[in-house]
């Protein structure tokens, strides 16, 4: 399985976690993990996520999801997990 | 499990320290396009690039979307065309329509430089050789797309003392050419010792007839990922400086691998190498010249910069060597002056000449790189300098390279502005007193001794 990973940054505020998992749900993309910090009053969101299921192709789940960003004035990016392995992981 | 710092800290390098893929460039031969009837050549240079490279760009733009990583360049390079077209060019403007060929082809597939207009004459020029560097000003004034370069030297065969001399001739014959855009086309000629055949970053790509049908190289870049993680070490010693920028480097190049393999798979065109090197643009905080700075020069240029860079430039190689499974290309860093703000400052301010560029260019890749001379440069100057630096490469085993545009009509203190990545650079002085009587000799200088290694 081929793992996505979703970050959440922004200022913190109610319903940002309920808006982005409602998206998930709405397209069958299941959550395997979820940590949060809020550092300097930023919400700092990390989802490990499994799109094996979902109809959308990654690149346009990440188009949406960064315009979800932008109306709850957060930046979403969605990420194959392999950039993040080849960089961090020997 | 990959933690919340670790995705943190490459998002970081994305969006606020310029981390990108700078290139991926396909390679593609044009051995097997070969006729001796112009038409049929044109014809199967054409169909060759637009097949192959049919899904380049979209492939590159489906990468970025899905690693979140940009890849800023979709290039194109193609066996010298000196080679190519030897059978079918009977004069220069046979060798100009091939140039229109590849512009077409270029444009078609959506890629935004294509190289390898390109002659391969270290040793001596064939007739075709000569014909091609002849046709060079007219090829890049009637084409937008199409980067062009010269293999003048090389550490096996000498300098081709001939070929320098002609190419001082049409360097200043591209920059009148172009006069009207502050002669640009200069920017898509470089001259090379020891060039590598498998090169991705323009304007010195091309598909080297040692090499596959069709490959793909990868260029990374992230001189901004350099100098925020000196940063963290000011005042620190060299050790723990080299082990930063040796981290830095690792990390970078793991992501041009990233990249190079799966468009190798998605394209299903073998994989070739990864060069690592620290492109700077002129955007702030992506520039070679301000890693300088942050190690501790107050401008590049000062006293300690060649042996800043000789540090900076060895730390990139160990780091990123193990990151990828093949490393090629120019693979260091990159010190050209339009093209980072930070060297333009240290000109601006009298810190930086030629001649200690001349000098930084023994220790890093690759050599005199997008630097605006006096417009009234002589031809022989100009390949004074060619010579100069063809030396060094000889000598030192190494690429080096010269790219200089005497912007027609610019004296010193003149800027010449170029736009957009090219950035604008102010004009340099060049050493004014006259090497005609040397350049003037015909032939070559031979290789030097250390080079009959068998």
């Amino acid at each position: 399985m081929k793992k996505t990973i979703v970050t959440v940054v922004g200022k913190d505020a109610v319903g940002i976690i309920a808006k982005v998992c409602t998206y998930f749900a709405n397209n069958q993309i299941n959550i395997l993990d979820i940590s949060q910090t809020i550092t300097g009053g930023y919400f700092n969101m990390m989802m490990v996520v499994d799109m094996s299921a979902s109809p959308k192709p990654i690149k346009e789940a990440a188009h949406e999801l960064a315009q979800i960003g932008e109306e709850i004035g957060c930046v979403i990016n969605c990420q194959s997990e392999d950039i993040f392995d080849m960089m961090h992981r020997i | 499990m990959i933690n919340i710092y670790e995705v943190a800290e490459t998002n970081r390098m994305i969006e606020h320290e310029n981390l990108d893929v700078r290139t991926i460039t396909l390679g593609i031969s044009l051995l097997d396009c070969a006729d001796s009837d112009l038409e049929t050549l044109k014809k199967n240079i054409y169909e060759k690039i637009t097949t192959t490279a049919r899904d380049l760009k979209k492939t590159g733009d489906d990468i970025e979307a899905e690693y979140g990583v940009p890849i800023v360049n979709k290039r194109i390079s193609v066996t010298p065309i000196a080679l190519v077209g030897a059978g079918a060019c009977k004069n220069s403007d046979d060798f100009v329509e091939l140039a229109k060929t590849l512009d077409e082809a270029a444009k078609e597939v959506g890629v935004n430089l294509i190289g390898g207009y390109s002659a391969l004459v270290s040793k001596a020029m064939t007739k075709a050789d000569e014909l091609l560097i002849r046709s060079i000003p007219k090829a890049l004034k009637v084409t937008d797309r199409v980067c062009s370069s010269v293999n003048a030297a090389s550490t096996k065969c000498g300098i081709n003392m001939d070929a320098v001399r002609l190419i001082g001739q049409m360097i200043k014959e591209t920059a009148t050419l172009d006069a009207v855009n502050s002669s640009q086309a200069c920017m898509k000629f470089v001259v090379f010792c020891n060039a590598p055949d498998d090169n991705p970053f323009m304007a010195g790509a091309f598909h080297g007839v040692t090499q596959a049908d069709a490959v793909i190289n990868v260029g990374v870049s992230g001189p901004g990922v350099v100098k925020r993680a000196l940063e963290n070490v000011r005042g620190e010693s060299f050790e723990t400086l080299c082990e930063t920028i040796k981290k830095t480097a690792f990390k970078v190049t793991r992501v041009g691998q990233l990249v190079a393999k799966e468009a190798s798979k998605r394209m299903n065109i073998p994989f070739g190498i990864v060069d690592l090197s620290l492109a700077p643009t002129p955007a702030i905080g992506d520039s070679v010249a301000d890693i300088l700075c942050e190690m501790g020069l107050e401008h590049a240029g000062a006293p300690g910069t060649t042996a800043a860079l000789a540090l900076l430039n060895d730390q990139v190689k160990k780091g990123g060597v193990m990151a990828s499974s093949y490393v090629g290309g120019l693979s260091g860093a990159f010190i050209p002056v339009s093209e980072d703000q930070g060297m333009i400052d240290a000109v601006k301010a009298g810190a930086l000449t030629l001649e200690k560029l001349e000098a930084m260019t023994c220790v890093c890749s690759v050599g005199l790189d997008m630097i605006a001379i006096p417009g009234d440069t002589s031809e022989s100057t100009i390949a004074g300098l060619i010579a100069d630096e063809m030396a060094i490469g000889m000598v030192n085993q190494k690429t080096t390279a010269v790219r200089v545009i005497p912007a027609a009509g610019k004296k010193v203190g003149d800027t010449v502005e170029f736009g957009g990545l090219f950035g604008y650079a102010p004009i340099m002085p060049v050493n004014s007193f006259s090497c005609d009587a040397f350049v003037g000799r015909t032939g070559s200088i031979p290789a030097p001794i250390h080079s009959f290694k068998n």
